[in-house]
């Protein structure tokens, strides 16, 4: 019993992963901007399908509800508001693009390769705590948490008047 | 109180010097001559006590240099020698400053004149007063510093700073051998003080190469501080100075500096006879050369230069000999007749209005009849004709170097025979006979002011009796100066094995010849009227020669001269525009290249600078891991 | 699931959402990529908040989306600034600070 769920949960993991960046290549790669738009769409769905396999629910539904209903929204709007899906044939320099997926690639192997030597058996991680449920994040988050948590309401205030100063018509004032 | 005789004259320099544009000419009259003088009074009274009770006055004022391996202190020393060269040093310093008063009563710079003038006396009396090396040492700087400050006194005249300058790199280059020698000495003895050194070097064999090399070196500054050849060829230019400058520096005082730091060098100049050697030989030469110079000149000051040149060579041949006393004896008499000479030339020259040519001058006994007696006096006394004093010091040195060496002997008595002939043909073209300057000149005649004539007057009648000091014992006098300055030079060098009959020779052999030269120059310029030739004329090759100085100077020029101005300008051209100042300014250049073509990494495209910072970022990961 | 998966997979896309800043010449696609490695953090987050049970990652998940949001908004607002003078996204009119 234990067995089957190990693999399955291997399955659905590698199967996500796959998916996120499939969708995060294609994201990169496609011309239009609203592929690269949908494509990322995707990527947060599957990473969505990532926090549930943690067992981390309200992160979950908040990763949805903030990043595709909100922040993908707002693209969308811009998108379609400035009329920006021209297919674009901007494109850098051949020695600029080399240069970036060589240092990209690079940082990769470097990132990867601080896991050599690492014993793969350890680090495994169990798929039934109890930390991800909205009671235990909401304890820690308002007992120890509290100061940054009024800090972050501040911080939308600002963001919220900026905005709208910024996108305030000069020449109408 | 022996520590104010030099401290006086430096008072009065300070006082005058810092205030030489307001101070009354009265008041820095009165102070320049009344510390000279006061510093003379205290140097009699410590003359009396060192020659009563036979003990020296050794004074440290303070610990100079106080290290572990090189201690020496300020102190002063006053023995039998120094107590001579004091009273001669103050004595004669005041009788001049007395007469600069007058001199320079119509010079703009009298202020600056006197405080020079203390400056140099100070400086000369610490070169006499040091009881080491190092405090001589001082002295010999500070003299030849004054000597250039004096030298170019009138100093918008561009000969005169030149002739300054030749005269303080000559200098320099005869320092450079003092300061070895005092390595050397320091490195041998592992102390400078006299005391110390004298007495270790006692039990050193006669001859070890350190000493000679060390006496050489020593030498060698005096060399270049007493005009020597052949470093001499600065005495001659140094009469641009004012004539008071001449007749106490370059007489009496600083040229004799080398003669009086030899004679206290005495105890290691004996174990070293080769030095001995060299120094009689150098002097010799000298006095020769000059003397030979010294005919065929044509200007007062001129005259008079090289003739100290000779004098001096005759001193050196003196210590050369072994005849310490002499030397120092001659030294005396010498300070006495050549400052006479000296101020009596200027006291001619003043009264002409500033004419220094012979040619120009003639007939001048009538109006000035005091200069011309003690001209006569001082003449009589550098030719060596008895009793005047300059017979018993010069014959003293050549009684010695006839017991030494022969044809050293035989070409001082020749050099003497010169003397008396260019000092009488002096005389005669200048006082005797009808004047031949312009009528003008003739109109402004007129006698020098007391205030110059009485230091003249003084000074001949120590021309005059001067020799009663150093009468030897065959003529009946006891030798006064020999004994005492016997604790000195400790007489071991001095005892002559001549018979008396010997000696009687000599000495009538130079008093004769002497008189021959008078009378053969007597012949020519007061009879004959034979007036020196414009400078146009051609003459025999030998002559020219004479005249021509022996072309040392032109030597000079060439070989030392212009290959160091080739060497500056090489310097100043190449190694200073070119390497120094291109290297400073290329860092300049590489700087402002290297920022032209770092520009152009602010492309103002963020994507290069990400591309960057993700580049950086792998770096230090690998740097990291690795 | 070991954690070097995790590790693995929030570094793939981390780079990928790198590349993407570096390459592309579209400002919107820009904000994109950055909008993906962020995510990508958010992940390696969550899975060490499980992994050493203990709530803070989560919590530092929230406040990265708190910041993240606040930033699409100013970027966007600004995006609309730079349209109005350039008429266009590229941002390699974006170069005014050269030279």
């Amino acid at each position: 019993m234990y067995y089957k769920y190990f693999k399955m949960e291997q399955y659905i993991f590698y199967s996500l992963s796959t998916v996120a960046v499939f969708s995060a290549l294609m994201m990169v790669i496609s011309k239009k901007p609203i592929h690269s738009l949908l494509y990322l769409l995707l990527c947060f769905f599957t990473l969505a399908g990532h926090y549930i396999l943690l067992n981390a629910q309200f992160l979950a539904i908040v990763h949805i509800i903030v990043y595709a209903g909100a922040i993908m929204v707002l693209f969308l709007f811009t998108v379609m508001l400035l009329n920006l899906n021209i297919k674009g044939e901007m494109q850098k320099p051949l020695v600029a693009r080399i240069v970036a997926v060589v240092a990209g690639g690079l940082l990769l192997v470097a990132l990867v390769g601080l896991l050599k030597g690492m014993d793969s058996s350890t680090g495994i991680m169990q798929t039934d705590n109890q930390i991800g449920l909205m009671k235990n994040i909401s304890n820690t988050l308002f007992n120890e948490y509290v100061l940054p948590f009024e800090v972050a309401s501040v911080l939308f205030l600002t963001a919220m008047v900026g905005a709208v100063m910024l996108g305030k018509d000069e020449s109408k004032v | 109180m022996v520590a104010l005789i030099p401290v006086l004259p430096l008072l009065s320099f300070l006082i005058i010097g810092l205030n030489y544009k307001r101070i009354n000419k009265n008041l820095t009259s009165w102070l320049a001559c009344g510390t000279v003088f006061l510093s003379f009074v205290l140097s009699f009274m410590a003359f009396m006590q060192v020659k009563s009770s036979g003990v020296n006055i050794e004074i440290q004022l303070f610990e100079w240099i106080a290290t572990q391996k090189f201690s020496v202190g300020f102190s002063f020393l006053i023995d039998p020698l120094s107590a001579l060269m004091l009273l001669i040093v103050t004595g004669v310093s005041f009788l001049i400053h007395v007469y600069s008063i007058g001199y320079m009563s119509h010079d703009e710079g009298f202020n600056r004149f006197f405080s020079y003038m203390n400056l140099f006396v100070f400086s000369m009396l610490i070169l006499v007063l040091g009881s080491n090396y190092l405090m001589m040492f001082i002295g010999w700087e500070g003299v030849g510093l004054c000597s250039y400050l004096l030298i170019g006194f009138w100093f918008k005249n561009t000969d005169y700073n030149n002739a300054a300058k030749k005269a303080f790199i000559m200098n320099r280059i005869g320092d450079l051998g003092f300061l070895l020698g005092m390595f050397l000495i320091y490195v041998t003895f592992g102390s400078l003080d006299f005391k110390t050194v004298f007495s270790l070097a006692a039990s050193y064999p006669v001859g070890s190469t350190v000493l000679v090399s060390a006496t050489l070196l020593l030498f060698i500054g005096a060399i270049g501080k007493s005009a020597q050849i052949p470093l001499f060829t600065w005495l001659p230019d140094a009469m641009a100075g004012p004539t008071p400058v001449s007749a106490l520096i370059h007489a009496a005082t600083m040229v004799t500096a080398g003669v009086y730091m030899i004679a206290r060098s005495q105890a290691i100049y004996v174990l070293a006879p080769f030095t001995m050697n060299v120094i009689a030989i150098v002097g010799i030469v000298t006095a020769l050369v000059a003397a030979t110079i010294a005919i065929y000149q044509n200007d007062i000051k001129k005259v008079l230069a090289y003739s100290t040149v000779s004098q001096l060579g005759y001193m050196f041949v003196g210590l050369g000999v072994g005849a310490f006393t002499g030397a120092m004896f001659h030294l005396t008499t010498h300070a006495f007749f050549k400052a006479l000479l000296f101020l009596a030339a200027g006291s001619v020259i003043h009264a002409l209005g500033g004419e220094q040519d012979i040619r120009k001058m003639g007939g001048l006994r009538k109006y000035l009849p005091i200069t011309f007696m003690v001209f006569l006096i001082a003449t009589i006394a550098i030719s060596g004709i008895p009793p005047f004093s300059g017979f018993f010091s010069k014959d003293e040195i050549l009684v010695h170097a006839f017991a030494q060496n022969k044809l050293i002997w035989a070409l001082g008595f020749f050099t003497s025979l010169l003397t008396a002939f260019y000092m009488f043909r002096l005389l005669f073209l200048t006082f005797n006979r009808t004047f031949r300057g312009t009528s003008e000149q003739q109109h402004h005649l007129h006698e020098s002011p007391k205030v110059m004539t009485i230091p003249l007057i003084i000074l001949a009648i120590l021309s005059l009796i001067g020799g009663i000091i150093g009468i030897p014992e065959i003529m009946g006098g006891h030798h006064a100066l020999q004994q005492f300055l016997n604790p000195v030079f400790n007489s071991t060098g001095e005892t002559l094995e001549l018979s008396h009959s010997t000696e009687w020779i000599l000495i009538a052999s130079t008093v004769a010849g002497a008189f021959i030269m008078i009378i053969f120059a007597w012949v020519r310029f007061y009879k004959k009227n034979i007036i020196p030739a414009p400078d146009t004329t051609p003459r025999s090759a030998i002559v020219q020669l004479f005249i021509k100085k022996w072309y040392v100077d032109e030597i000079y020029n060439v070989l030392i001269t212009k290959p160091i101005y080739w060497l500056s300008g090489f310097f100043h051209k190449v190694l200073d525009v070119k390497i120094i100042d291109g290297m400073v300014n290329g860092f300049g250049n590489l700087a402002v290249w290297t920022g032209g073509k770092v520009r152009y990494m602010q492309t103002g495209n963020i994507g290069f600078y990400l591309s960057a910072m993700v580049l950086a970022v792998v770096a230090i990961l690998m740097f990291m891991m690795i | 699931m070991p954690i070097n998966n995790y590790i693995v997979l929030s570094s793939l896309l981390f780079v990928i959402g790198l590349v993407g800043v570096l390459v592309k010449r579209n400002a919107l696609v820009v904000f994109m990529s950055i909008e993906l490695m962020l995510n990508s953090v958010n992940l390696l987050f969550a899975a060490f908040s499980v992994y050493h049970n203990n709530a803070s990652g989560q919590i530092m998940v929230i406040f990265i989306m708190v910041v993240a949001a606040a930033e699409v908004a100013a970027g966007l607002a600004i995006l609309v600034l730079t349209y109005r003078t350039n008429h266009s996204i590229d941002i390699n009119l974006l170069n005014t600070l050269k030279h």
